[in-house]
């Protein structure tokens, strides 16, 4: 049974649809990439498995369980056990870092204090912040803050994590220190749904590339087959762009 | 509620309500017009001009803008006839606006003036301009888009404020109509409610006015809402 | 002008200067119980007004047009509204109250409007995240948006409440016993308008100044990015 299970799913973004039938299924522990040209509707597949982006059709199956995203209380469920890595980390601004990772856990999720410490402690030391706890998000680089929204989200103890171009608002070189975490976590088995733009780091970790065009998913596949013989005309077409340099 | 509305009275006296909108407007143009060049002619003091000069009008600003307007106008109205000067109501509430507007646009204006830097008014000077010059030919056109919203968002004020004040010392603006024509007939619920709908009209109209002037004139896109 | 030198030993009794001093606590009070009352109830409209879904259409439309009403009509048309609509449901209401319920009505559509300008100014992306952790709209204004929006929203509510502590004039007309309708009195009684208007002005300069410079100094506080840092400090969670 696939962890995650999505078909026929669109979306719309007031009069324009976005997703205009997507299917794909992942498997616990596998490492999806989802990529594809601007406009393609990539962030918009994260955005409309956490519930931000209203789905107008189709199903989305978390570990054979349905979720009527209609139905505010499975929604809620399902960003009980999603969690989800934005862009711009979207830190809150008015708490330390400790805060930031310990908010959702102890207030939502409804766990001791005290574990909650213990266990944010371990994931900002896992993300090379440890020393950065008592820090204010406008006293990190791009790249800490980034590091800190991974904490952040690895806290909730997600089962599936998605990871919304996560690099793509940080100056190069405080990229590879945010890869870097995510190599760790793909290490250690955790089930994630990457969109980004950097082609070699996405050939290196992923399991499976989606590329997506205009809304809909035009190929499939495992990196290697991918990147070296696309099968579709626009797949190749994008890859020849891309990889030209 | 034993109260039973007749909204037919309002109905005939309309024409009589329109009046009063129409002087509430040009009080209210007036008042704005007269204000902003009080405003203008201040702020420049206030920006550029030497200490001496720069005092009184300060003293000015803060006195009107941290005292009521309502009592700007008794000030004029019951204070003026002691020193001979009889005016009548309508001049009293055109001077006292007038006056109040000057220094709240002022304040409006001078953020403005102070918005242009040092550097572009010396390219000015270079060039052999006298102040007036400058103010004309730089410093309008700059701070104009900036400070647009806050003036049109005045002059709302002092149209709908500012000129209603005005029926408290007899004047036949739209709320002075309204007074009068329910002391007459007693249906003060019904002609107040037309009077504030009539205002919502008003003000709508003026914004969206406002709106188009500032498109065509400084390219601004102000907000109605 | 003799006439007012004349005056001034007359007006300036203990008892006058009682009298306004009265007049005066009771435009304070107006005031302070307006703006907070406004300010309390117009967080309300604003979280109202942000309920979402298609059930609660109605209500935000509702507070919308309550705030764009309210906001266009002059005061002294509320005033009036408030005192007839009032008398015609319980003509022994006190003049007080019919006050104090006209300077709500106006101070709320007022304040909503500076209170969603500074929940707008917090990025939306905050609220995202804070949405997909499962935070409730509530918990999520609470902890999130209002500490980041309170820097946004001081320096327009006390400039409200500077201009209100003018606007309480206009209530004089309904015959509370606020400075101005003291004012207008002593008039009557035959002192100088001059004298009169003048003192009373200086009473109402002497409520407001201290405010307005209140408010300029947190503005400027407030606005550089100093002191946007030592604001958010000052307000950390």
């Amino acid at each position: 049974m696939p962890h995650l299970a999505v078909n026929g799913v669109r979306a719309k973004y007031g009069a324009h649809e976005v997703l205009r039938g997507i299917s794909l299924s992942i498997e616990k522990g596998e490492i999806a990439a989802l990529i594809g040209p601007s406009g393609s509707g990539k962030s918009t597949v994260l955005r409309a498995l956490v519930g931000l982006t209203p789905i107008t059709a189709g199903q989305v199956e978390i570990a054979g369980e349905t979720i009527d995203y209609r139905n505010a209380n499975a929604v809620r469920a399902a960003r009980d056990r999603m969690a989800i890595v934005f862009q711009q980390f979207n830190l809150f601004q008015n708490m330390t870092v400790m805060k930031n990772v310990t908010l959702a856990p102890v207030k939502i999720k409804r766990r001791p204090k005290a574990e909650v410490e213990a266990e944010a402690r371990r994931l900002l030391d896992l993300v090379g912040l440890g020393d950065k706890h008592a820090s204010y998000p406008d006293q990190l680089s791009g790249g800490q803050q980034q590091r800190v929204a991974i904490a952040r989200a690895l806290a909730l103890q997600p089962q599936i994590l998605l990871l919304d171009e996560v690099t793509s608002a940080l100056d190069p070189e405080l990229v590879t220190e945010v890869l870097d975490t995510i190599r760790r976590l793909a290490r250690e088995g955790m089930t994630m749904i990457i969109v980004s733009h950097e082609m070699a780091f996405v050939r290196e970790v992923a399991n499976k590339v989606v590329f997506m065009d205009r809304g809909e998913i035009i190929e499939t596949g495992a990196p290697k087959e991918m990147f070296d013989n696309p099968k579709t005309d626009r797949a190749r077409d994008f890859f020849g762009k891309i990889l030209r340099h | 509620m034993d109260y039973r509305f007749q909204y037919g009275v309002v109905w005939q006296n309309l024409d009589a309500l329109f009046q009063g909108a129409w002087l509430t407007f040009q009080l209210g143009t007036l008042s704005f017009a007269g204000g902003a060049l009080i405003g203008l002619i201040c702020a420049a003091i206030v920006a550029y001009g030497p200490f001496l000069i720069r005092f009184p009008v300060h003293v000015y600003v803060v006195l009107i803008t941290n005292t009521p307007a309502l009592i700007q106008i008794y000030f004029l109205y019951y204070g003026l006839p002691e020193f001979g000067i009889r005016l009548s109501s309508e001049a009293c509430l055109l001077i006292g606006l007038i006056l109040n507007a000057g220094a709240y646009l002022t304040l409006i204006m001078r953020a403005g003036f102070l918005s242009v830097r040092r550097t572009e008014l010396e390219a000015g000077v270079v060039l052999g301009m006298s102040v007036l010059q400058q103010i004309r030919f730089i410093v309008v056109p700059h701070i104009a888009k900036s400070i647009y919203p806050a003036l049109a968002n005045f002059f709302i004020v002092i149209l709908v404020m500012g000129t209603s004040i005005g029926s408290i010392i007899g004047v036949d603006e739209l709320t002075g109509q309204a007074i009068n024509l329910s002391s007459v007939n007693y249906r003060w619920l019904e002609y107040f409610t037309v009077v504030a709908l009539m205002y919502v009209v008003l003000t709508f109209v003026a914004s969206i006015g406002l709106a188009a002037l500032g498109r065509w004139a400084c390219r601004v896109r102000a907000r109605i809402f | 002008m003799d006439r007012l030198v004349e005056q001034i030993p007359r007006f300036f009794t203990a008892t006058n200067m009682m009298m306004l001093a009265e007049a005066a606590y009771m435009t304070l009070a107006m005031t302070i119980v307006g703006c907070l009352i406004g300010f309390g109830l117009a967080f309300v409209l604003v979280y109202l007004r942000q309920t979402p879904g298609l059930w609660a259409l109605p209500l935000r439309i509702v507070c919308v047009t309550y705030v764009e009403f309210f906001r266009r009509i002059p005061f002294l048309v509320i005033v009036y509204l408030v005192l007839f609509f009032i008398q015609a449901l319980t003509p022994d209401a006190s003049l007080f109250t019919i006050a104090v319920i006209a300077i709500c009505l106006y101070s709320v559509a007022y304040t909503a409007d500076i209170i969603r300008g500074g929940l707008e100014s917090v990025p939306h992306t905050q609220v995202e995240a804070a949405r997909t952790m499962n935070m409730s709209r509530f918990r999520t204004l609470i902890m999130v948006v209002l500490p980041q929006a309170w820097p946004v929203i001081i320096p327009p509510a006390i400039a409200f409440a500077v201009s209100f502590i003018k606007d309480t004039a206009l209530v004089s007309q309904i015959g509370v016993f606020e400075l101005t309708f003291r004012g207008k009195e002593l008039n009557n009684q035959g002192y100088s308008g001059v004298l009169v208007f003048g003192t009373i002005a200086l009473c109402y300069f002497i409520l407001s100044f201290p405010l307005t410079l209140l408010g300029q100094h947190l503005e400027k506080r407030l606005a550089t990015p100093r002191g946007q840092r030592s604001a958010r400090k000052i307000r950390r969670t």
